[in-house]
């Protein structure tokens, strides 16, 4: 059983630690430093970017955090937490954490009449497509050449235009990032994916 | 690819986003940076904060489109507005001018005394009040995607958001100690719809995110309802009502991250100014009560 932290200043830190039971791992609640000891895995999750960055600030978890994302640990942030461990995020007026090489582009596809949901292929969990739910999603308007893209949104008429094409799904290294919310589906598949990424860093000689 | 918006997954995953926060009533875009600075999760847009819409009697209305469109401008968190009780139009326009989230608010003058909006037609999300389980569980069939207890909105007083949290929860509690074939009967009394009961059994909490709001005024005010079960606090009046209006909603934020950690709660209740007056419930007529307003 790994002890997975799930970052829990505001938003939907709960589905993720549901989730995380469900699958018979052991989730942690972090809002303090000392929250961050003997875990082997960070979620950050759904929320308000400006509202983590503010409280990250405010209490001290902007040097631990960088520390061991530094040290490889394994880290996974679902959209507002993407834009949190992005290299640049446009209008956030505080500073990211700097782990992901990809420039995002906060709340780009519009207001809340435009979030949406859809089947998304990731060819790296399987064939089945994913029910990706995109609630005032970023745009990754950038990817790094050392950022692995798991999952793009395809072209078509369907697709809101500013997402045509980009990156939803990336990961470097040790670090994974969604757009969208596998949490609030019954699908584990990303949560399992995570798991495995945890479990080789462990596995891994010291 | 098959692209669907305005689900109902959709609509209530944006509340499931703003939980563990604050949405703070703003009535000008240099308020609305100041609340977003602070750290809220989203913000309301209005006209006037309720105690104002309380001195200024009258009809309290949809507040104009162009003050909206101007906070919406300012900040990049969600925002919010109110529409009167079953202004069907009043909808229509928020939702056009793409507002994030629909108050369908007793604070404002209702609409319609009998029908409450039916909230499944459209695409933006609807918040609504609540003074009891089956209130709560009524607006939720016709569509609600969230639910916020209505306390007494402009008062500084947290007295009704406490009663009104306490039926919430309190009834949530009886549904799961029911024998299954208990729960008709239960529907009944309650004036709910039957799988709405059912599905709130069986989760023990209710099948949307529900907020407090309605006399929040102070950092131990939010943090009592978070321990009382809310899953987020709407302040209204509380913020640009008191003194120092920076210091407030950026203690009253963190009053709800940390709401278990009493240290943290002192820390920062401290040297925060005059908070704003209050007024004690019992000089209230019945109609100065804006709780009464929707069924």
């Amino acid at each position: 059983m790994a002890r997975i932290g799930v970052l829990a200043l505001q938003g939907d830190f709960l589905e993720h630690e549901n989730v995380l039971t469900r699958l018979g791992q052991q989730a942690v609640e972090v809002r303090r430093p000392q929250d961050l000891l003997d875990l082997d895995g960070l979620i950050m999750p759904g929320g308000e970017s400006t509202t983590f960055c503010r409280l990250m600030a405010d209490f001290g978890l902007y040097e631990p955090l960088r520390d061991l994302l530094s040290q490889g640990f394994p880290v996974w942030g679902t959209c507002a937490g993407m834009i949190v461990l992005a290299r640049q995020a446009l209008d956030l007026p505080f500073p990211t954490l700097g782990a992901l090489d990809i420039v995002v582009d906060r709340n780009a596809y519009g207001r809340q009449v435009d979030s949406f949901e859809a089947e998304l292929s990731v060819p790296t969990l399987g064939e089945e497509p994913l029910r990706a739910v995109f609630i005032r999603a970023p745009v990754v308007v950038s990817v790094g050449e050392g950022v692995e893209v798991l999952a793009r949104l395809p072209e078509g008429p369907d697709v809101p235009p500013a997402g045509a094409g980009t990156a939803v799904a990336v990961r470097q290294g040790h670090v994974l990032a969604t757009a969208f919310h596998p949490e609030l589906t019954d699908d584990a598949r990303l949560h399992l994916y995570f798991l495995d990424m945890v479990a080789a860093r462990q596995a891994r000689p010291v | 690819m098959a692209v669907e918006t305005g689900t109902y997954r959709v609509k209530c995953g944006l509340a499931q986003m703003l939980k563990g926060g604050v949405i703070m009533d703003v009535v000008t875009p240099e308020q609305a940076k100041i609340a977003e600075a602070a750290g809220a999760c989203a913000v309301m847009a209005l006209e006037r904060v309720p105690a104002d819409i309380r001195a200024a009697g009258g009809v309290a209305r949809m507040a104009d489109p162009e003050r909206i469109l101007k906070i919406m401008d300012a900040v990049s968190i969600p925002v919010m507005a109110k529409c009167r009780i079953g202004h069907i139009v009043e909808a229509q326009i928020l939702e056009a001018i793409g507002v994030d989230f629909v108050d369908e608010s007793e604070v404002l003058t209702p609409a319609d005394e009998a029908h409450h909006i039916n909230k499944w037609q459209f695409k933006v999300p609807f918040v609504c009040g609540a003074r009891d389980l089956g209130e709560a569980l009524r607006r939720i069939g016709e569509g609600a995607a969230m639910i916020r207890t209505k306390g007494e909105a402009g008062t500084g007083n947290v007295v009704e958001a406490v009663r009104h949290m306490r039926a919430i929860m309190d009834g949530i509690r009886r549904l799961q100690n029911m024998p299954e074939e208990e729960l008709m009967a239960e529907a009944k009394a309650l004036g709910a719809p039957y799988e709405l009961v059912k599905e709130t059994a069986r989760l023990g909490r209710l099948p949307v995110v529900n907020f407090a709001a309605g006399g929040i005024a102070t950092p131990a005010d939010a943090a009592l309802m978070m321990l009382l079960g809310a899953d987020g606090v709407f302040v209204g009046s509380g913020i640009f009502k008191s003194e120092d209006p920076e210091r407030r909603a950026a203690a009253i934020v963190k009053a709800v991250t940390y709401y278990r950690d009493p240290a943290v709660l002192a820390e920062v209740s401290r040297g925060l100014g005059e908070p704003m007056r209050g007024i004690d419930l019992r000089t209230l007529t019945p109609e100065e009560r804006l709780a009464v307003r929707g069924w």
